[in-house]
């Protein structure tokens, strides 16, 4: 408020609660978060659960799309590139996963702007043009501006869970039982499919599972790239024009999805290995 | 701590060899990945260190027009201020790569002092250390990154602290660990025997001990350091003064290179960032596999497949 009055000043700093000592302040945001109250944005005086809620949900599918492309074909290729050690196929897989694995997340974005410009849209949500679109119609406009944002998280998250793949299953193929396996004249995809698979599997779930919770960190370089209005465009809004309710607001659910991920990591690998089994 | 590139089988079969020095440079020579990404950063590091006496233009001579061409006086064509592209890069890379060894020098500084003490003097110290180190290990730290950048306001000097104090936790641990089985080591007991205070047994004793693994992790976090930087640069938090190639990237973007056709603005800085990071991470995994024990033990599981957090981690995606 560069040319506020003197009045304007101290009604919106009362209004805020910005008049009292830090530690009241913080007392006072405790005693809220414990009753599931976020505080007010400070930039559109909107409840921050509110505003967090609708970038979660402009997120999450995105995020989902991606991060499910990832693991399908991340995983697939993986799994092969181990199976098919020593051949070209392991080569172009593992230098394409690597290549992929160094690309900066935004210039990799910037790069598939560039290439399909026309094809698909570019930026944001939804096309504000289209006048009483059917729910039909909605959906195909909403999933044809998320293609490509998915597609780069999707592609720089494929890079790392190829190369995670590829680790665990070699890793497996290399032990004893696999070898047991072979001996007894088992066909290579029973051996893959019964043996090696499932026991390779372990790291992996339990990788994906933790790099899961800093993707719902949020996809701020892509988001921003693309001009998405989801939780990492929020954080970076609300860094720049200071708004801190929003802003802790955004931290906690970020820590907290970090945290819940790491959990489910552990669960997860206790399902999965007996050997642990608690 | 990262990807392992190598199956677990080959590693053990290394033949015995005499020095810590035989084996980093045995390694390299086995590996292809290895001699590529030592090529790969030499290559870029010479031409960021010579970049005053060898790039072809001034930094801040307009030499053409506006996103002018590729042709044979400039390869990769001008930016949006008819500056040369090349001119650019070597000049951007040097930020760049300052920033990203600056910010590792800082890391490595906190991580390894934490992961000695932490390691060595165990019982509540380490109870203590590792607690903090857990704290910053669930901060999701591109968020925390661009807030403390957005506060202090952009500086190269900032940028570097802010990147060195959230990449620790890594180092901490792997040091830590190491540390753990060195103090055991009978060697140690014996210098602790013969009267030799903390100072000299984590000087003399463990620390060269650790040192080889402290460099691979060094080389690791050169590349998120780097990466970093190229996104606190895109997010318009980087240094205005100065141009790092994230900068460069920025300002393409920023002053529409993609919507004038002009891909040479937009693809080589990005390209070269894509290279660094990939060289630190081939020369430091080999690294890591030849001087890391608990990468050779093929049934600790998860362990060896644990990523070093270049994307995934921090929600820098």
């Amino acid at each position: 408020m560069p040319h506020a009055t003197p009045e304007t000043r101290l009604a919106l700093r009362r209004q805020f609660g910005l008049d009292k000592s830090k530690l009241a302040q913080y007392g006072i945001y405790l005693r809220q978060l414990a009753h599931g109250n976020l505080g007010v944005s400070f930039a559109n005086s909107q409840p921050v659960w509110s505003n967090l809620r609708s970038a979660t949900l402009n997120t999450l599918p995105m995020v989902a799309l991606g991060t499910i492309f990832a693991i399908v074909f991340g995983t697939l290729t993986g799994v092969v590139a181990a199976w098919r050690r020593g051949t070209v196929v392991e080569g172009a897989t593992v230098s394409s996963a690597l290549a992929f694995y160094s690309m900066p997340t935004h210039w990799l974005g910037l790069m598939l702007v560039i290439l399909f410009t026309g094809v698909l849209p570019t930026g944001g949500m939804s096309n504000d043009f289209l006048l009483n679109p059917t729910w039909w119609e909605h959906l195909k406009d909403v999933l044809s501006h998320m293609a490509l944002p998915s597609l780069t998280l999707g592609l720089v998250l494929y890079g790392e869970y190829t190369l995670i793949a590829r680790s665990a299953m070699l890793e497996t193929l290399g032990e004893d039982y696999v070898l047991t396996a072979r001996a007894k004249g088992l066909k290579p995809w029973a051996i893959v499919r019964r043996h090696a698979l499932p026991n390779a599997l372990l790291p992996i779930v339990t990788l994906v599972a933790l790099s899961l919770g800093y993707i719902v960190a949020g996809a701020i370089l892509i988001e921003t790239v693309f001009s998405w209005p989801g939780v990492g465009r929020a954080v970076y809004d609300a860094v720049l024009q200071r708004d801190y309710p929003m802003l802790q607001g955004a931290f906690l659910l970020l820590t907290i999805s970090v945290v819940v991920c790491n959990l489910v990591a552990d669960l997860l690998y206790f399902k999965l290995d007996p050997r642990i089994s608690a | 701590m990262s990807v392992v590139l190598q199956e677990p089988g080959l590693v053990e079969e290394v033949a015995p060899v005499r020095s810590r020095r035989g084996l980093v440079w045995q390694t390299i020579r086995r590996r292809p990945s290895a001699a590529l990404g030592v090529a790969i950063l030499v290559v870029v590091g010479l031409a960021a260190l010579l970049a005053p006496w060898v790039a072809p233009y001034g930094l801040h001579d307009q030499v053409g027009p506006v996103f002018g061409h590729p042709s044979r006086a400039h390869p990769l064509g001008l930016d949006d201020g008819g500056i040369d592209m090349v001119t650019l890069l070597m000049w951007g890379a040097r930020i760049s790569l300052v920033v990203g060894f600056a910010a590792t020098a800082v890391s490595m500084l906190i991580g390894g002092t934490v992961g000695l003490l932490s390691g060595y003097f165990g019982g509540a110290t380490d109870t203590i250390l590792m607690r903090i180190t857990d704290y910053f290990l669930v901060i999701p730290d591109v968020p925390l990154m661009i807030v403390v950048a957005a506060i202090w306001g952009p500086s190269l000097f900032h940028i570097v602290i802010v990147i060195g104090i959230l990449l620790w936790t890594g180092t901490a641990r792997v040091i830590r660990a190491q540390v753990k089985s060195v103090r055991e080591r009978v060697y140690v007991k014996r210098a602790r025997a013969l009267g030799a205070g903390h100072a000299r047994i984590v000087l003399r004793h463990v620390l060269p001990q650790v040192a080889p693994l402290l460099i691979a992790n060094t080389v690791l976090t050169v590349a998120v350091a780097v990466f970093d930087e190229t996104a606190l640069s895109f997010l318009g938090l980087g240094d205005p003064s100065r141009i790092s190639l994230g900068k460069v990237i920025e300002n393409a973007f920023q002053r529409a290179a993609i919507s004038s056709g002009a891909w040479w603005a937009i693809v080589p800085p990005g390209a070269l960032v894509a290279l660094v990071i990939l060289g630190c991470s081939l020369v430091g995994q080999a690294l890591e596999d030849a001087l890391n024990p608990r990468l050779r033990v093929a049934h600790l599981g998860a362990r060896t497949f644990r990523l070093r957090p270049l994307v995934g981690r921090g929600g820098a995606l």
